[in-house]
């Protein structure tokens, strides 16, 4: 594929915490298993921890601060992964790049995957200051991940006015955490909710689910092993759909079974 | 209102929590968009209830010029009841349809 074709994709959210990073390795690798040539890029430089979700960490020798200093070339820098040959990570410097580090550095080395990648992912820090706009200046279009909470909902807000005032888009939305039982009962936000007030398509609905907190103490994105969770099918189905795939969103409320999701949905009928 | 908000308030209980946030987010993102912070927008209101005031006699306690925000754009929404149009009419420069919409 063409340089050209390649796509830069901001993973972003305003709020930390809300599973930017957890989003990037997993997307990461379900898109390198239907054979896309992807980069995941950590731009997060204070806090970085992409290496660690993808099990990584031990495997780097240089990262974008050599390859920015020409003192390596890129290929030096960038660990593939090895049960995922598809899947590069090119990781953060030192923290103290944070100093210098401009827009159009990152500008120059998203140029300079996209010349070997059918994506590249970057995975934004969290906050609207410095090392967010860096992080922007790399990409085209956006993901943003927030959860049904009131904060992240607002940073999330911010954070879509920054890009669009870059021109970066589309701009696509990925409710994270998102808990069928609380919704049911009206103690949680709703997906129309959130989808309303922030005005962005809905690109996936990950549910809450113990199995991401298990697959980072391994540092094997859920995706790597099969969709045996709710979560990595989730991300699985984010890749697909960035694909152009036409697949279905799944509806909280029929996550749920038994009489007391019946009475849940009973509940939930519009009176008036 | 679902049955289950029926429910809560024969129950005497507090609404579901998800209507609130809601609201609340509502509220907070027409602000937080605008970037008018609230001193101007108090005095803004102000100066727009004495603009209208001299054309019509309002209902103050009922009045309310507030932002509201949807598919991302922020309006300035005033709800001004009105109780009778004044007298003598306004000068001639006087923006008609604030009168068409007095309903006294
Ligand atoms: N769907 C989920 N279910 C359960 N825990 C999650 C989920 N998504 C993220 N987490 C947890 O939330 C925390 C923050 O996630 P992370 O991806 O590091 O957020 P960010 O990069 O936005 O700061 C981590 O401990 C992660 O395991
Ligand atoms: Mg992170």
């Amino acid at each position: 594929m063409a340089a050209a074709s390649t796509r830069y994709i901001l993973i972003c959210s305003g709020k930390g915490g809300v599973g930017k990073t957890t989003l990037t390795a997993n997307l990461g690798i379900a898109l390198a298993k239907q054979g896309a040539r992807t980069a995941v890029l950590d731009a997060d430089f204070g806090l970085r921890n992409l290496d660690l979700l993808l099990g990584l960490e031990n495997r780097i020798v240089y990262t974008a601060q050599e390859v920015l200093s020409e003192s390596c070339r890129l290929e030096q820098a960038l660990v593939k992964h090895k049960q995922e040959p598809n899947l590069a990570l090119l990781p953060a410097g030192n923290p103290r790049m944070l100093e210098w580090l401009q827009p159009e550095d990152m500008q120059k080395i998203a140029a300079m995957l996209g010349e070997h990648f059918d994506y590249v992912l970057i995975d934004a820090p969290a906050g609207i200051e410095g090392g967010f706009k860096n992080a922007m200046a790399a990409a085209r279009e956006a993901i943003v991940v927030t959860t049904p909470e009131v904060s992240a909902v607002r940073d999330a807000d911010r954070v879509i006015g920054l890009l669009n005032s870059e021109g970066v888009k589309p701009i696509q939305l990925v409710l994270n955490r998102v808990r069928p039982k609380m919704m049911a009962n009206q103690e949680m936000l709703a997906v129309s909710d959130v989808t309303d007030i922030l005005a962005l398509p809905l690109l996936g609905l990950v549910l809450e689910d113990e199995q991401v907190i298990v697959s980072t103490n391994r540092g094997e994105p859920l995706t790597l092993n099969g969709n045996g969770s709710p979560a990595a099918r989730a991300y699985t189905n984010v890749a697909r759909r960035l694909q152009g795939e036409d697949v279905p969103l799944i509806d909280p409320s029929k996550e749920r079974q038994g009489i007391r999701a019946t009475i849940g949905r009973l509940m939930q009928t519009k009176l008036f | 209102m679902t049955l289950r908000d029926v429910i809560n308030k024969l129950l005497g209980r507090q609404p579901a929590s998800a209507n609130t946030a809601k609201e609340r987010l509502q509220l907070v993102l027409a602000h937080d968009r605008s970037d008018l912070n609230p001193e101007l927008l108090q005095q803004m209101r102000r100066e727009i209830l004495e603009v209208v005031s001299r054309y019509v006699e309002i209902d103050l306690e009922e009045g309310d010029v507030t932002l509201e925000t949807e598919d991302r754009v922020t309006a300035l929404v005033a709800n001004l009841p009105i109780r009778r149009a004044k007298l003598p009419p306004p000068p001639a420069e006087a923006a008609p349809a604030l009168e068409a919409n007095a309903n006294s």
